[in-house]
């Protein structure tokens, strides 16, 4: 992990300009001059319609994607060209499918033996280390989905809910700097979708992260997070930035999703 | 046929299983692990056969020539990795270049023959500890060598795929995203698994022209099919029997499939069909796994 510059945002995103099939009729501008920056501590919710630039975002800051034109700085330093896995070392990163956060065909210890591993050396020492079995029981209570003593089975037999519960816990298991919540409860079910942001809150607060959350449920992006940014036309519209979020309601994100909707005759 | 002749045909598909085995042991890694259906194999394994002719007839020590063709195998599967993964070459085509140049690279090797023979040279089955053998083991030397190779590369393969690293190998199989999620290159985990299995793969190669004491660089032709039927053959008959690892699965795989082959000719099968006969097994092979599948989720769904 990167030692924290008080001075600098811990993400910032210079001038970005995107564009989808350059030089056809189907060209589209995500990003044309976007700027953007998170500071330490901060835990944003981000919400916005389909095709507002919020994944194509997430992509560029996890290196998924490389913008067309821009700069990415992470603690200051410039990871434009750093490969995806490279910025892994310091983005823990959550997806809304389930199953892309975890390995089906490896048990729930394999799976956290690797999460463990993150960092250090993948070489001929144990894969499984049994001696860590008791602090991944305790990892998996805190869940409070009873995995705690199904640690031998594959985590493909597991529920959506349980598998992404498990996914937060591993992409929080190693020491991160940014936490990338992409959409990760828009596949579960209501009951589910709680469970998992409740654990959200709890990790976030539990390891001080710094967080971005994409959401499209409007409730939770009031509810959690210390900061709320809607995104249209690959622009934040609103941005709370830190102070006045508490004057965000889900009615006053609803008329002015509608008031763009409108204005765009959608 | 008489009792001994069953017996001298089940040695000969015991012996032909195990080598063929430690072949199938390193497809079962890329295959199903990996899920790469890695052509390269049928160029690997005659580089094997004639690295083995070439070094032997040079007196070079047989067990050294062993590892030699191991890491020759695995430079190899390592040119197959980097032409799909730093240049973006398909799988299929990836294997089929490496095949393709593995033809040159061996008639290079043999000095442009195709065939070599290297009679009354030390081999791994004249030479070395195969001489400490009781004299009432010593004719079945040939059959006890192949079976502790075979045993060694499991055992071995067993132990890697049991470390971080060989973690790592199976999730990079099972799901690349996860293994970029850890900071890690799923890209070079599928170079490091291709050059296990081509590396076992010109082993198997090695050992068959030592047991010959004759390679032919035609000899990788349907190694593919071969390695791929062992594998899954293996695996659907004994994946039930929970106390095998899927390693072990390859190698039984490989002797039941030789068993096959053997009784097909037995049975007054021209050689001629052989290959044809290879076919026909893997596609069956294929069909009844997937067949097999549907049956367990069915079950599974009324249960």
């Amino acid at each position: 992990m990167l030692q924290n510059n008080p001075e600098c945002p811990l993400i910032r995103l210079d001038d970005i300009h995107m564009n989808f099939n350059p030089g056809t009729v189907n060209e589209i501008a995500v990003f044309d001059g976007f700027n953007f920056a998170i500071e330490p501590g901060q835990f944003v919710s981000m919400v916005g319609s389909n095709g507002s630039g919020k994944t194509t975002l997430l992509n560029v800051i996890c290196g998924s994607l490389h913008a067309d034109r821009g700069a990415i700085y992470l603690n200051g330093k410039n990871i434009t060209d750093v490969p995806e896995h490279r910025r892994a070392e310091n983005i823990g990163r959550v997806f809304q499918n389930p199953s892309a956060g975890t390995c089906p065909n490896l048990t729930i210890m394999e799976n956290l033996s690797l999460a463990d591993t993150k960092g250090g050396s993948f070489g001929p020492g144990k894969g499984v280390n049994r001696k860590r079995e008791d602090y991944y029981r305790s990892r998996l209570e805190l869940l409070g989905l009873g995995l705690e003593d199904k640690l031998d089975i594959p985590v493909g037999a597991l529920s959506g809910g349980q598998r992404q519960a498990l996914a937060l816990l591993i992409a929080t298991m190693t020491p991160i700097d940014l936490l990338i919540l992409d959409e990760h409860t828009a596949a579960l079910d209501p009951r589910s979708s709680e469970t998992v942001m409740d654990l959200t809150e709890q990790l976030i607060g539990e390891k001080k992260l710094t967080a971005l959350m994409v959401t499209h449920n409007l409730r939770f992006a009031v509810e959690y997070g210390n900061r709320l940014v809607m995104m249209h036309e690959g622009k934040a519209v609103i941005d709370t930035k830190s102070g006045n979020k508490a004057s965000c309601t889900v009615d006053t994100l609803l008329e002015t999703f509608n008031a763009i909707s409108i204005e765009c005759g959608n | 046929m008489s009792a001994s002749q069953f017996l001298g045909l089940t040695e000969v598909v015991l012996r032909e299983g195990f080598i063929y085995g430690i072949m199938a042991m390193g497809v079962y890694i890329t295959y199903k692990i990996l899920d790469f259906p890695d052509l390269s194999v049928d160029g690997t394994f005659p580089l094997g056969a004639c690295l083995a002719a070439v070094l032997i007839a040079a007196g070079i020590n047989p067990w050294v020539v062993c590892i030699v063709a191991f890491a020759a195998g695995a430079a190899a599967g390592c040119v197959t990795g980097l032409l799909h993964v730093k240049l973006g070459i398909t799988d299929l085509l990836s294997g089929i270049l490496v095949m393709t140049a593995m033809w040159s690279v061996n008639l290079i090797l043999m000095g442009g023959s195709a065939i070599k023979q290297f009679f009354n040279m030390d081999t791994i089955f004249n030479s070395g500890p195969v001489q400490l053998l009781p004299a009432g083991l010593y004719p079945h030397r040939q059959l006890i060598m192949v079976a502790l190779i075979a045993l060694a590369v499991k055992l071995a393969l067993d132990w890697y795929l049991s470390t971080k690293n060989g973690l790592l190998l199976r999730a990079s199989g099972d799901n690349s995203q996860y293994v970029i999620n850890l900071a890690r290159d799923p890209g070079s985990m599928k170079i490091v698994g291709l050059a296990i299995g081509n590396g076992c793969t010109a082993l198997s190669g090695c050992i068959l022209a030592q047991l010959n004491q004759n390679a032919d660089i035609n000899s990788g032709k349907g190694m593919v099919v071969m390695a791929l039927a062992s594998v899954i053959i293996g695996i659907s008959v004994f994946h039930r029997l929970r106390f095998f690892r899927f390693v072990t699965m390859a190698i039984l795989g490989s002797i039941l499939y030789k068993a096959c082959l053997m009784a097909a000719l037995q049975l007054g099968l021209p050689n001629s069909y052989l290959k044809l006969l290879m076919s026909v097994l893997l596609t069956m092979a294929i069909v009844s796994e997937r067949v097999n599948r549907k049956g367990e989720k069915h079950a599974a769904k009324q249960s």
